[in-house]
Formats: structure tokens, C-alpha cells, sequence
């Protein structure tokens, strides 16, 4: 619950993983600002609508901007701040279904225009809010309220989906180490171009993970989660593709593209060139008189 | 002499005649005439049947003519399909290679292929053409030939060559007309309008009047006929703090744009149906979230793929409420290529003093259509931009039963969720009941700031009015200057500002006996809202994919008001 409004009247189901990544995302923000001196309104918080969508109301002390908006445009929106008020520091966050179903549409384009903003990817891998449908990352087989029989589909691999999308930073992290958490969206942040950081984020109502990724050697449970190992070199585009193929969760910065140029530096390039053709209102009017 | 000509060139896509027309058209403006062009093509890139029409005039035009003077038919079938157009005494000039015998009546083969090519300009076929048709009206060569030179004087090695070419075509096209003796009523010379005057297609006139009215942020994807507005402002929308971008989808275009609106900028993008369809949803996001920006819907036909590029105005209902839920957007529907500029800046202006999103509603036979318009005043406009907050109302952004200042993203003190779930003062999700209740109120209210639409009004004493909207204007008045002169009792009211309407004009047309609102859908969808304000507004409807003529809407008109008769006099 917010303690800026009591009367707030939406919370998270205790233990969710969406605790850790409100509280990574105020740990980088807040490291942020103290580094740049910027006020924390220099940024906006952009999200859907789901479990995820509510984070930005979650935001405790002084606040960024906001937007909590419609199911799988907050790519869009985040684009529309960015391209026109390039001094914004623009985040968007949403779950699995918010991004990577309807709102996957809208990862290629903003790789492609390399729009300089961070994307958290909130995975839980179930739709959490209208109580435990299969979202795109649920594994094939797992049965759900939609998927009686075992879910038919295969599941989502999102990191590969990033990578073929050039996107051009792409991490991942887990909700239960905020404080990591935090260094890789504080590296997005600060990357020129389109960043996802992708966080393992677990519904320990519908779909808990915790176990999973942590693993249980009293079980025998091998954990899921892994650290990207230090000889990875992140800018070998080859080489973070062969790293995600690897079974489990690679837990660190995936891939940096370090010739990343973002949209805004492009466009005023683009600008600067086309400058002796550029034209007044009244020069335009002129240009058909009789 | 004739103060009106009206030349249709109509053949196969790629035969040049779109080119010929608009030549024809700028090359007589130039020399003080008023103009008007209309063309309709297939969705292809090549081939299918396509016709332009260009009307000349020493008077105002306000339609594209209901009848030719002159048809040039490339082929046979654009023949058969036009020809009922022509008036009594008209001429046609054929394609003489297409043709295996002569058509009846007033006829003039030339092959303007062939010509040209002896000219020495292959490319020269429409001036061929244009030669013929000037001829024909007696109207002095030199008024295309001194086209020519401006036009294609260009600073290229080969422009003299090219000049010299195109010259000869209009002569040779002018001596065969002149050798098959036919003629039509010779074209009055014009008179040189004194004030300064431009020629403008309708979608590059509003894209113009947006940049004038202060546009900063421009989102588009293409889908005819809106996308030349689209190419407009990639071109054009190129300042310091502007910013121009194609998206993937409609869908993004309308996200970019509330992102945009949201971060402080003001905004536009432009569609047809379909698109408008997608964005539906997020035009409630702009209502509710409270961002203000316009969306150009030049409409054509539909439903869905309908009619690409043909004319209607079946959009109507789909713009004043978009998508689910309780909103009214605001339409503005210009009714000219005049009207196109000054609409937009009201849009505009209209988007940022009520905080939200406003319709500009056009129509294919406005926007692909040249029109001579007095240049406009720019050092005129009032552009206006939102009231923003700095800081004085902390968070509560949505503080208030009306309007309230908008927080520009980065204002210290002032930061909020702009949010599409239903929300308290600063924007935190809320169900509660009344809340719901106060917030809707409050966005409804907003709506009580753009009372300030005008409009025409003539004749208002009588209890019958003719009401058109949108591009129906010129064809409507036109009825109307007829049954006028026919001594017809009859109003005449336009407006531009569909929703909200004037208040003052709401009034007036609630005191008339009967209001004929022409409009080209099935539904007859302005004069079912008209009816919902209390008005006996009903319908003159067309759906053809054309625009309307106005020998049709003096029929129609006459015929309603006979039955209006009969009916006040049963009562």
C-alpha cells in the first residue's frame, strides 16, 4: 500500500516478487539522483495495466512522473516522452503478458529506432491479476485455468526474442536481489539506446518460482538462476546468443552494444543535415502562391 | 461567353491525366482564374480506371462541376463510364488508338502518344491534351506555355529542351482542336484577384495550418488518404524542438502521440477508418488520463477495408465516441480546403485548453483535392497552449470538478500518474463510487470550454434550413444559391464545430420546422445526433464513394419541402 494514499486500495499479494523490483528500481533512481543531481521528476515511470501496471503508484518519498495506462502500450507512450522531450529519464515497466503478448508488437520498433530508454520486464510467468492464466512465458504443459489440458503452446524464450531483435542492452535479474537488481537498471539507464532488464519476478499466488530459481539441494533441486560467468564479453553479440541457449536463468548483463547510437542523437543528425532545406510556415504558404 | 469550365480526363491509371488536370488547374490559377480538381483512382500502384476532373472558373467554386464541358477519354471504357456526364453540346476528345471507330457527336480524335513522341518529348502527351482542351475554350495559349517555363524551370542542363518540348505539345494539341472546328462557349478572361492567393492541396493546407498553429510533435502511419499529411510534416516538421516519426501500426501512432501530449508537447497524428478503429482505445486513455491531442481522420469509405480511396463521411458517429465507455470527443470538420487551415489550428487550440483529445475530421474529397485559397494571415493566429502547473497544486493533478494546470513532466512538485484506470486527485487507482462520479463530471464539464465555435447563417427567418457538414458544404451551397435564386423560403447554416456545436446555433435550429443535413453515409449519422439535441434534423444521403452534385441536391431538398408542406398543413 502506498503511504502517500491510505486510501489506496490496491496491494500485492505478500512474498510477490513485484516487491523486489519496486524496491530495485527505487535504488537505482535514488542512486540516480544523488550522482546526476537531477530531481527524481526528470524521470517518468510508464506501465500497462496488470499486477505490474501498479508499481508506479507503488513509488515511495519524492516522486517521478507517472503513467499507468491501457494493456501493452507502454512502449508506445514511453517512445512518444522520449522522442519529444529527449531530457526525460523514461522507464517502462510490465509483466510477461503486458510485453511480451499484446505489447510485444512494440519491442522491434523501439530496438530498431534504438529509443534511449529502459524497459524492467516484470516475469512471472502467469497472468496474475485476472487470477492465473498462462501467459506467453508459461512453460508448455503446465495447466492453468485456460489451459485445462496442459498449456499446448510452447513458452516465450524473452531473452532470445531481444537478442533478435537487436535490442541493444539486454540483462536479466532476480526480484529477490534487489540490490543487483538495482546496479543493472542503474547500467541500463545509463546505456545510450533501448535497454531491457529482464527480472525473473515470481507470483507466489499463482505460479511460485522462488524455488525454482534459488534451487533446493534438500530436494535436489538445481537452481535455475545463474550468474553470467565473468568471461562473458557482453558486446559479442554471438556470444550472448550462445549464453542464453545455455539451459536456466543467466543472471547479469546479457549484451551492450558499445556503437549504440539512440534516436534522438539520430534525429537531431538528421537535423543538422537536411538544415538548408528546412522551411518556415510562411516560406511553405509561399512556395504555392498564384 | 462562359464564366465556367469543367474538363474531365479519365483512362487508364499511369495515362497521365491526374497530371493534366492539376497542370491545367495551376497553369489557370496562375492567370487569376479560381480552380478546383478532383480525382479518383483504384488501390493500386498502376493501371485501373482513373479520372481527374478540373473545373475553372471566373466565380467562386464551390463544387467540381455536375456536368463536363469537355470528357478526354483515353480508353473505350472511360468513354462508356463518363459519357453520360457530358453536357448537351459538349466536346470529347478521344484516344483515336483505342478507339476502332469514332464515338457520336462532337468528337476529336488524337492520338497524343504519337504526338508527342513527334515532338520530340515522349512525355509531352498531357500537354497534348491540355493544348486541345485550352483551344477548345479559346483560352489563350500563352497562359499554359508561361506555366510551362515557370514550372520547369529548374536549374537543370536539359530545362530548355524540356520547355521547348512540352510548348510545342500544347501547340500541336491546340491546332488539331483547332482543325476539327468544334468549340465550346469561350471562357471569360479572368480578373486578377488583389489580394494574394495560393494553390493548395487540402491535406498539405492542413498540415500547414498545424505547423502554423504551433505543432511540435507529429506521429503517423501510412494508409491512404491521410498519408500525404504524413509526408507533409516528415518533410516539413524538422525544427528545433519539433519531432516527426512513422510507427509500426496505428495502434503506436496513438501511444506516441499520448506520450508525447503527456510530456508537455503539442500533438498530432493523422488516419482513415481503419486506423481510427484501432485507436479507439487510446483515445480513452487521452480522455480519461486527460492529454490533450488531435487526430486527423480523413475519412473514406468503410466498414473496414470499404473504399480506400473514394469520399464519404460515415465516421461521424465513430469520432464524437470512440471506443467504450462514457466520453464525447470533440470534431471539428472543416468543409473546404479553405477551411482546412484555420481547422486545424482550432483543433489544436481546442486539444490544449481542454486537456484532452480532439477529432479533425476530413474526407478523401477534401484532402487529395487542389483548391485556389486566399493566402492566410499567420501573424493572425492565436495559438494557445495548456495552462501548466508549477508546482502550486502539488500532486492533485486531477484536483477539481473542471479544468485544472497540467504538470509538465520534470516540474519539481508536481509529479502525478497519469493513469486510464479511474483515479483520485493524483492520479492513484480508485473504485470507490463517487469518486467515479466526480471525475466523470469533471471531464464532462471540460467540454463547456470549447463553446466558442461561429457559423454561417443566411436567410434565418425562414423554418426550413439546409445544414450540411463536412465537405458537403460546397455542393449544398451551391442547392442552396440556386433554390435562392428560384425564390425557394430556405435557411442556410454551416459550422465547422460539430461537437460541441455552437450553443447559439443549437437554438436556431431547434426553432426551425424541419433542418435537411445532405451527408454521404447510409445512417444518416449527423442528423441522428441532431435529433438527440432536440432538432428535426433529417437526412439527405448518398453513399457512392462520390461526392454529391447539386443539381441531386436541389431535387431532394425541393421534394422534402414538399412533404414538409404537407405535412404542416395536415397538422
Amino acid at each position: 500500500m502506498s503511504k502517500r494514499n491510505p486510501e489506496y486500495d490496491f496491494k500485492w499479494c505478500p512474498g510477490c516478487g513485484d516487491f523486489g523490483v519496486v524496491r530495485g528500481i527505487e535504488l537505482a533512481l535514488a542512486e540516480r539522483t544523488m550522482r546526476t543531481g537531477e530531481p527524481i521528476e526528470k524521470t517518468a515511470l510508464i506501465a500497462g495495466i496488470g499486477c505490474s501496471g501498479n508499481l508506479v503508484h507503488l513509488q515511495e518519498g519524492p516522486q517521478p512522473y507517472g503513467f499507468h495506462g491501457i494493456h501493452g502500450r507502454a512502449l508506445g507512450i514511453a517512445y512518444g516522452i522520449k522522442a519529444s522531450r529527449p531530457d526525460m529519464n523514461v522507464i517502462t515497466v510490465g509483466g510477461d503478458g503486458d510485453m511480451l503478448s499484446i505489447g510485444a508488437e512494440h519491442i522491434g520498433p523501439q530496438a530498431k529506432r534504438n529509443v534511449d530508454l529502459t524497459a524492467v520486464v516484470m516475469d512471472n510467468g502467469i497472468y496474475g491479476l485476472t487470477k492465473g492464466q498462462a501467459s506467453p512465458t508459461t512453460l508448455g504443459g503446465v495447466v492453468t485455468s485456460t489451459t485445462p489440458y496442459g498449456k499446448l503452446e510452447d513458452a516465450v524464450r524473452p531473452l532470445d526474442l531481444y537478442l533478435a531483435h537487436n535490442v541493444s542492452f539486454i540483462a536479466c535479474g532476480v526480484s529477490s536481489k534487489p540490490k543487483e537488481l538495482a546496479g543493472l537498471i542503474g547500467q541500463a539507464m545509463d546505456h545510450p539506446g533501448f535497454a531491457v532488464v529482464h527480472v525473473m519476478s515470481p507470483c507466489t499466488t499463482y505460479n511460485d518460482t522462488y524455488e525454482a530459481l534459488k534451487g533446493n539441494p534438500a530436494k535436489g533441486i538445481e537452481p535455475l538462476a545463474h550468474q553470467v560467468p565473468d568471461s562473458h564479453d557482453a558486446s559479442d553479440w554471438n556470444a550472448a546468443l550462445a549464453l542464453v541457449k545455455q539451459p536456466g536463468v543467466p543472471v547479469g548483463i546479457i549484451y551492450r552494444n558499445p556503437n549504440s547510437v539512440p534516436l534522438h542523437q539520430r534525429f537531431a543528425e538528421a537535423r543538422e543535415r537536411i538544415k538548408p532545406r528546412s522551411r518556415s510556415v510562411e516560406q511553405m504558404l509561399n512556395a504555392l502562391a498564384i | 461567353m462562359g464564366a465556367d469550365l469543367v474538363v474531365r480526363f479519365a483512362g487508364e491509371g499511369g495515362q497521365g491525366q491526374v497530371t493534366a488536370a492539376e497542370g491545367m488547374a495551376e497553369a489557370a490559377a496562375r492567370v487569376g482564374y479560381h480552380v478546383q480538381t478532383f480525382a479518383t483512382y483504384p488501390s493500386q500502384i498502376e493501371g485501373g480506371p482513373v479520372w481527374a476532373q478540373t473545373r475553372i472558373s471566373t466565380n467562386t467554386i464551390l463544387t467540381q462541376g455536375d456536368q463536363l464541358d469537355v470528357l478526354v477519354a483515353l480508353n473505350r471504357q472511360a468513354y462508356e463510364n463518363h459519357i453520360a456526364d457530358l453536357r448537351d453540346g459538349g466536346i470529347v476528345i478521344y484516344n483515336s488508338k483505342d478507339f476502332d471507330t469514332p464515338p457520336p457527336g462532337n468528337a476529336i480524335g488524337l492520338d497524343a502518344e504519337a504526338l508527342a513522341r513527334e515532338t520530340g518529348n515522349p512525355r509531352a502527351a498531357n500537354f497534348i491534351m491540355i493544348g486541345a482542351v485550352a483551344q477548345l475554350a479559346s483560352m489563350p495559349l500563352d497562359y499554359f506555355t508561361d506555366f510551362v517555363k515557370v514550372r520547369f524551370t529548374r536549374g537543370r542542363p536539359n530545362d530548355a529542351e524540356i520547355i521547348n518540348g512540352n510548348n510545342k505539345a500544347i501547340e500541336v494539341g491546340a491546332e488539331k482542336a483547332s482543325a476539327s472546328g468544334y468549340a465550346v462557349e469561350p471562357l471569360d478572361q479572368p480578373t486578377p484577384s488583389d489580394t494574394k492567393r495560393i494553390l493548395a492541396r487540402g491535406n498539405d493546407y492542413l498540415s500547414m495550418g498545424a505547423i502554423a498553429g504551433g505543432l511540435e510533435v507529429f506521429y503517423g502511419y501510412p494508409i491512404s488518404p491521410a498519408t500525404t499529411i504524413l509526408v507533409f510534416m516528415e518533410n516539413n516538421l524538422n525544427q528545433e524542438g519539433q519531432f516527426v516519426g512513422q510507427t509500426s501500426s496505428e495502434i503506436e501512432s496513438i501511444a506516441a502521440i499520448i506520450g508525447a501530449g503527456y510530456s508537455g508537447r503539442k500533438v498530432m497524428t493523422s488516419t482513415a477508418g481503419p486506423g481510427l478503429s484501432l485507436m479507439h482505445e487510446g483515445i480513452g486513455l487521452a480522455w480519461i488520463a486527460e492529454i490533450p491531442l488531435v487526430i486527423v481522420d480523413v475519412q473514406r469509405g468503410g466498414p473496414a477495408t470499404g473504399l480506400p480511396t473514394k469520399t464519404e463521411q460515415s465516421d461521424l458517429l465513430s469520432a464524437i465516441n470512440p471506443g467504450h465507455g462514457d466520453m464525447s470527443v470533440p470534431v471539428i470538420a472543416p468543409g473546404s480546403v479553405a477551411d482546412c487551415f484555420p481547422a486545424a489550428i482550432h483543433a489544436l487550440n481546442w486539444a490544449e485548453r481542454y486537456q484532452g483529445p480532439v477529432i479533425l475530421l476530413t474526407e478523401m474529397s477534401i484532402a487529395e483535392r487542389n483548391e485556389d485559397v486566399p493566402m492566410p494571415d499567420i501573424n493572425a493566429i492565436a495559438n494557445e497552449r495548456r495552462t501548466v502547473s508549477t508546482g502550486e497544486m502539488g500532486n492533485r493533478r486531477y484536483a477539481g470538478r473542471t479544468i485544472s494546470p497540467f504538470p509538465v513532466p520534470g516540474t519539481v512538485g508536481a509529479s502525478y500518474v497519469a493513469n486510464g484506470s479511474e483515479h483520485d486527485e493524483q492520479g492513484d487507482t480508485t473504485h470507490q463510487p463517487q469518486v467515479h462520479v466526480d471525475q466523470t463530471e469533471r471531464r464532462f464539464s471540460k467540454l463547456a470550454l470549447l463553446e466558442d465555435g461561429t457559423y454561417d447563417s443566411e436567410n434565418t427567418s425562414a423554418s426550413v434550413a439546409i445544414l450540411p457538414w463536412g465537405g458537403s458544404k460546397g455542393a449544398a451551397r451551391a442547392a442552396y444559391n440556386r433554390l435562392r435564386a428560384d425564390g425557394t423560403d430556405l435557411a442556410w447554416y454551416f459550422t465547422m464545430f460539430i461537437n460541441p456545436m455552437p450553443p447559439a446555433l443549437l437554438e436556431e435550429l431547434r426553432s426551425k420546422d424541419l433542418v435537411i443535413v445532405p451527408e454521404l453515409n447510409y445512417l444518416g449519422q449527423f442528423s441522428s445526433v441532431l435529433r438527440g439535441l432536440g432538432i428535426n434534423a433529417h437526412s439527405i444521403r448518398q453513399y457512392t464513394g462520390l461526392p454529391f452534385k447539386e443539381g441531386f441536391l436541389v431535387e431532394q431538398v425541393q421534394a422534402m419541402m414538399k412533404a414538409q408542406s404537407g405535412k404542416l398543413v395536415r397538422a
